[in-house]
């Protein structure tokens, strides 16, 4: 199994990384911090004021570690990555079938496949776990409609058809959201999804939990030689990663949204930790933003059988695979796309 | 015979001998996955590769030397080759491990005499193989038999490549010591529609 490489995130302000030897050295106020050997790093993501120097920027270019830079709030800004890798006519299969409709639909079902059974199955494990906190009723309801919804994805629909079920989905699945907080309810409810900006302190984490993840999925398509911008279920827009958001939707319950709400539940981040804005604008301390990413780094190094390709394997890892199996399915070693299936 | 832009590694007879699948992930799809193996072939080849030479006993020995050969479309490098008083080339390739069964070892250094030839116009009768593990040197004799099936296997390379397609995984002992496995899935099984419509079950 390929192995599991950490990711750097950096959000001292002023910071800044230079290559040393073969490791990547972090300073701060001039003062040497860390010291890490590139080798074991699969990727670097900058949080606000930090800088890195271009000898550093060349040597992960070459060793295959991409690097991000997000503003201190997590909002992407750019992404540092050496000459494009793959293979160009496995790309340009992929433009083929993202520009036959027949075949972004036949895509779209498959990738909505995996959406709309992880949402339940976030929702049945809470209904299970937490029969007497929880409206468990609810909740089975709602995971019943889900279900529902999966069950009427049928070979052949047309995308906007699709289209339609994932929204029916998607507000069964939000309709409940709040019923899976068992703790500081008040503080984090949550009513409604907002995102530009997040308008509650439950918006704002999976935000930045979101931006994770898409940093994730995004170097795991480009390693295996997809354009993330080009999606099948995510048309194309401008500046949009329109792969890696379709990638992205089967392992946002899972990643971000289960995540969101242990960290909430554990009382593992704290409402004095957001601050609220006049307008209403909510967003994060730092101590807020370290604690998540600990919890999401320590969460990707939980291993986790792949219910495909019946291997055990990091959740880290599962992008990774993912990417690969939408590689093979495009170069037409498998009938289909299969989705990551948590249970 | 091939342009200089239509020549292939050298090392991809060893990757197309071992097994299709594998040749066509590395020199089609550009994946490549280190393993153990790998880079401890790599290092030992860092070594060797630095580019120079010497004379020994009026032998001159080069290693690290650029070849290629328009007929056959390779182009690589060899790790040593030592030239007789009289001029004549004599190949001699490293291996990490140990000699095989297989004649993949002496497909590749027949490959670099018949590159030597070209570029020489001499005739290289013989070459060596020096296995690192049993510290063993194997005399290669390039005889009819070996120099066809190396021209065979050139030309299977240049129809795989050219095809640009991947063929489907066989699954096989070899998968174990395989470095791309991780990238090749050999037990991904092809049919996905019983497994999404199992998704939905309780």
């Amino acid at each position: 199994m390929k192995h599991y490489l950490n990711t750097l995130y950096v959000t001292t302000q002023g910071a800044y990384l230079a290559k040393d030897g073969e490791c990547v050295l972090v300073r701060v106020e001039g003062e040497d911090r860390l010291r890490l050997p590139i080798h074991g790093l699969g990727g670097i993501v900058c949080f606000g004021q930090v800088s890195c120097s271009p000898f550093l920027l060349g040597h992960c270019a070459e060793n295959g570690v991409g690097v991000s830079f997000l503003t201190e709030r997590g909002r992407f800004l750019a992404r540092v990555q050496g000459p494009v890798s793959g293979n160009v006519l496995l790309r340009r299969e992929q433009y083929r079938r993202a520009d036959d409709p027949a075949a972004s639909a036949a895509a779209a079902r498959c990738l909505l496949t995996g959406k709309i059974a992880n949402c339940r199955a976030v929702l049945l494990r809470t209904a299970r776990d937490h029969e007497d906190k929880v409206n468990a009723g609810a909740l089975r309801g709602a995971a019943e409609r889900l279900a529902d919804c999966g069950r009427r994805l049928d070979p052949g629909l047309p995308l906007d058809v699709l289209r339609g079920i994932e929204g029916e989905a998607g507000n069964a699945y939000f309709e409940v959201f709040d019923h899976l907080l068992t703790n500081q309810k008040e503080e984090f409810r949550f009513s409604v999804r907002s995102r530009r900006p997040p308008l509650d302190r439950i918006n704002c984490l999976l935000s930045f939990l979101y931006a994770l993840l898409a940093h994730d999925v995004r170097s795991a398509l480009e390693s295996v030689g997809l354009d993330p911008a080009v999606g099948f279920l995510h048309r194309d827009r401008p500046g949009r990663p329109g792969l890696a958001l379709d990638l992205m939707e089967e392992f946002r319950p899972v990643l971000a949204d289960r995540l969101a709400l242990s960290l909430v539940n554990l009382g593992q981040v704290q409402a004095r930790g957001f601050r609220v804005e006049e307008n209403g604008a909510v967003r994060m301390d730092d101590d807020t933003r370290k604690a998540v990413l600990v919890a999401y780094q320590k969460r990707k190094q939980e291993e986790m059988r792949h219910p495909f390709l019946d291997e055990k394997a990091p959740l880290g890892l599962m992008p990774y695979l993912q990417a690969l199996l939408f590689a093979r399915w495009l170069r037409g070693d498998l009938d289909g796309y299969p989705p990551f299936l948590w249970r | 015979m091939y342009s200089e832009d239509g020549l292939l590694p050298l090392s991809a007879l060893q990757h197309l001998l071992f097994c299709p699948r594998q040749c066509a992930l590395i020199h089609v799809e550009r994946q490549w996955e280190e393993n153990r193996f790998t880079a401890e072939g790599r290092v030992a080849h860092e070594k060797v590769h630095e580019a120079g030479s010497e004379t020994r006993g009026g032998r001159r020995i080069v290693s690290g030397l650029p070849l290629r050969s328009l007929r056959l479309g390779l182009s690589g490098q060899a790790d040593v080759v030592e030239f007789e008083a009289d001029g004549a080339p004599f190949p001699v390739e490293h291996k990490r491990g140990r000699a095989k069964e297989e004649d993949w070892d002496r497909v590749q250094l027949c490959a670099q005499a018949l590159c030597l030839e070209e570029m020489t116009g001499r005739t290289v009768e013989r070459g060596a193989l020096f296995y690192g593990k049993t510290r063993r040197r194997e005399d290669v004799v390039f005889d009819a038999d070996l120099r066809r099936r190396t021209e065979e296997t050139a030309a299977r390379l240049h129809e795989l490549v050219e095809s640009g397609r991947t063929p489907p995984p066989e699954p096989s002992g070899r998968c174990r010591n395989c470095s791309l496995a991780s990238v090749c899935l050999p037990g991904a099984r092809r049919s996905v529609e019983p497994y999404l419509r199992k998704a939905f079950d309780e």
